[in-house]
């Protein structure tokens, strides 16, 4: 078994008085692809935010290869070469593609910017096209790409990616989670993913959590969770 | 069918009560509002104040605005043709007494008394203002009266100027160095005399403020309503190290930047955690603090009475005095030319230029560096760009370090050029000319800042003969901007970067480093 990259252990999160995460453990192996399925409100994406700083963890331990980083600033756990994509993409939609893609890229060393624009524009061939148009000027599948492509560009480790299916076509969703695999695949990079698609996160996933009302309720390979019962009736059934 | 033409005649008949009605209440409107505000005049005379009446204006005022009304009324209904012939013949006759009012010599003295006698107030500026809404009218009148008016929609008129602002931008490659051009020739044009040249030195002391405080509001997108501040602790800072420690212009130049600079960033520290509102809401309390210490702390700076006597610069070492001080040249007799006083003037012309060029040059580069695409990206999204990897606080504190920076250089250029400082010219309202000259030119662009500030400054210099009439000019420029550009005269954000083809990345590459 490879080592562990990413590492929640008893991890609290309070919003004021409201407690968002109650002790969540989760462990994020190199090479893999992890997700995280759960519905509305069960405190997916405030993982993800704790896992960058804001808001910090109340109590617990989140650790980046060996490293603690609950205590870090977002800016340094991002330059330790974990990537994210936040909810709701946030690209930045009055700069142009090619500016949202340095902005990308502008913790890392410059020397390798052009090779890894090369990489991204071959995974993603529209953002090529697009590189002159404003952000806010793309679909909302191209923006997603964007998106994801705007985090790569730092040469991370890891790549955390919030709910890259929202709001987008099926048809879209499909290739979307295609490139996400071929990212794995092809450049090793593991990915910890944040989903309410549950049936396409779980077809990518090596393994995966299922999160209910802040806390970690089931746990298993993507296989064995797609399999599941109990998974199917809450998350699956009546299509996908 | 019968009934039918005769509505059709009744509509297309001119309701002559309700045109008189109509015309008449609006003229009753500016009467009412003239008789005090133009009709009376207080003035200072010998053994008191005496009022002056000036009913004759009133009614120049009421017959304008019934005239004007009638002129609208018949544009609504339809009726080009009148309005293209009544104000045509009306700008023709304004015309025509305006340019026999000009010359004066030439022409019997019957006649330009008659030609002074039409023009309203008697006053050639206003008439020119009257003429040009003439020429409007009338244009709107052949409009109306061929049917090529075509009535847009606010959108359709937005994207319209939006089109234009887009194509200002585009030839600013060639207006910027043209508009360089213009402003280096400047003083050795025929027009132009010492006033034109204060003019000149005034407005260009905006457009540097303007581009200042345009890296902090209008790249970082932090609204900062206190940037006089900057500007006063780079005044003070080169009159107090002049009185001080006898330092020159030139020494004291790059202190009062760093002065400057380190108010900024003391400033930004602690409030750069607030955001919109709030933060606009520190800075001007930190604004009026600066100034209210200026004022009080008499021992230091002063207090009300300012600091006087503040050294002028010299051209490398070379002053600019009548005197020729003793083993040394003084510039005139240096470069071998006559005195005149016309020699500094155009010197601290020249070097606000410089200065200002300089401030350009910073912002258009740095535009083009992670710093500067940070404070654009920060601007846009913080939680993208804190998940980017991007320090928020220090990347404001750079925006607002560097802003003040800039606004301290200018201010010991203001102190230079002044000789004498005071709390008074540093207070709230400077500021707000400032961001409005930002805001005005839309947010971020470099060349609007240039047209705002002609607009802003160096208009109402210009019509200093309108008197008081000019801060009314003002707002309604300031009215009109709002209703047509909401976002700014120039608001149209050129990318900082473009690729056409992949053999040009190498270029931008180092651009990126």
């Amino acid at each position: 078994m490879s080592e562990v990259m990413l590492s929640f252990s008893g991890v609290h999160t309070h919003y004021g008085h409201i407690e968002a995460l109650k002790g969540v453990d989760i462990e994020v192996r190199k090479g893999e692809i992890v997700t995280l399925i759960g519905s509305n409100g069960a405190g997916k994406t405030t993982l993800l935010m704790t896992t960058c700083g804001n808001p910090r963890a109340s109590k617990g331990k989140i650790t980046f290869e060996g490293r603690d980083i609950t205590n870090a600033a977002t800016h340094e756990i991002v330059r330790l070469g974990i990537a994210q994509s936040p909810e709701g993409r946030r690209i930045f939609p009055r700069m142009t593609v090619m500016e949202n893609l340095q902005m990308g890229a502008i913790v890392s060393d410059p020397a390798h910017f052009e090779e890894d624009l090369e990489k991204a524009f071959a995974l993603f061939p529209i953002l090529k096209e697009r590189q002159d148009q404003r952000g806010g000027t793309l679909s909302g599948g191209e923006q997603q790409m964007l998106a994801i492509a705007r985090a790569l560009m730092s040469r991370p480790r890891m790549l955390l990616l919030d709910e890259p299916s929202l709001g987008l076509a099926p048809l879209v969703v499909r290739q979307i989670f295609q490139t996400i695999k071929e990212i794995n695949e092809k450049q090793g990079m593991t990915v910890f993913l944040v989903e309410q698609n549950a049936y396409h996160a779980l077809k990518l996933a090596h393994r995966a959590y299922v999160m209910v009302n802040g806390e970690i309720q089931l746990s298993g390979t993507g296989d064995e969770l797609l399999a599941n019962d109990e998974i199917r009736a809450a998350y699956l059934e009546g299509g996908h | 069918m019968a009934d039918l033409s005769i509505n059709a005649e009744k509509a297309r008949a001119l309701d002559m009560g309700a045109l008189l009605k109509d015309a008449g209440l609006t003229a009753f409107v500016a009467f009412a509002l003239s008789i005090s505000l133009v009709g009376f005049q207080i003035k200072d005379a010998s053994g008191g104040l005496q009022l002056i009446t000036r009913f004759g204006d009133v009614a120049v005022v009421t017959a304008i605005a019934f005239i004007g009304r009638v002129l609208l009324f018949l544009l609504r209904r339809g009726r080009g043709r009148a309005v293209l012939i009544s104000s045509a013949v009306l700008a023709a006759v304004l015309l025509l007494s305006i340019l026999a009012s000009m010359t004066p010599d030439s022409l019997p003295q019957a006649i330009v008394a008659t030609a002074r006698a039409v023009l309203p107030f008697g006053n050639v500026v206003l008439s020119s203002v009257m003429l040009i809404v003439l020429v409007v009218l009338a244009v709107r009148g052949y409009q109306v009266m061929t049917h090529s008016v075509h009535e847009m929609t606010m959108e359709e008129r937005d994207r319209e100027m939006d089109k234009v602002a887009a194509r200002v931008q585009k030839i600013s490659l060639f207006l910027g160095p043209l508009a360089l051009v213009f402003a280096i020739a400047l003083p050795f044009m025929p027009f132009a005399d010492r006033r034109i040249v204060d003019i000149g030195t005034l407005v260009l002391t905006y457009v540097m403020l303007g581009w200042g405080l345009n890296i902090v509001v209008g790249l970082a997108g932090l609204l900062d309503l206190g940037y006089v501040a900057f500007y006063a602790v780079g005044a003070y800072s080169y009159a107090l190290l002049a009185q001080y420690f006898d330092a020159s212009f030139w020494l004291a130049l790059p202190f009062a930047g760093i002065m400057a600079a380190a108010a900024g960033v003391t400033l930004g520290f602690p409030v750069l955690r607030l955001r919109g509102d709030y933060l606009a809401i520190v800075t001007l309390g930190f604004g009026e603090m600066i100034r209210i210490i200026l004022l009080n702390w008499y021992q230091f700076t002063g207090g009300p009475d300012g600091l006087s006597g503040i050294p002028r610069p010299s051209f490398f070492g070379l002053p600019f005095t009548r005197r020729v001080p003793e083993g040394g040249d003084s510039f005139a007799t240096f470069f071998g030319l006559d005195y005149s006083s016309l020699h500094r003037v155009v010197f601290l012309y020249y070097l606000i230029l410089a200065l200002a060029m300089i401030t350009n040059l910073f912002t258009l580069r740095i535009r083009k560096l992670p710093i500067g695409r940070a404070w654009e990206a920060l601007r846009e999204d913080e939680i993208a760009c804190r998940s980017l990897g991007i320090n928020p606080t220090n990347t404001k504190l750079t925006a607002f370090g560097i802003g003040a920076m800039f606004g301290g250089f200018a201010g010991s250029f203001f102190a230079t050029r002044q000789g004498f400082i005071s709390p008074e010219s540093f207070t709230f309202i400077e500021s707000a000319v400032i961001l409005a000259i930002v805001v005005l030119g839309g947010m971020g662009s470099q060349l609007g800042v240039v047209f705002a500030s002609i607009l802003l400054i160096g208009l109402p210099e210009i019509f200093r003969d309108l008197q008081q009439y000019r801060m009314l000019a003002f707002g309604a420029a300031m009215v009109l901007i709002m209703i047509w550009r909401p976002a700014g005269l120039l608001a149209h954000r050129e990318p900082s970067i473009r690729l056409w083809g992949r053999d040009k990345i190498g270029k931008k590459a180092e651009v990126h480093s």
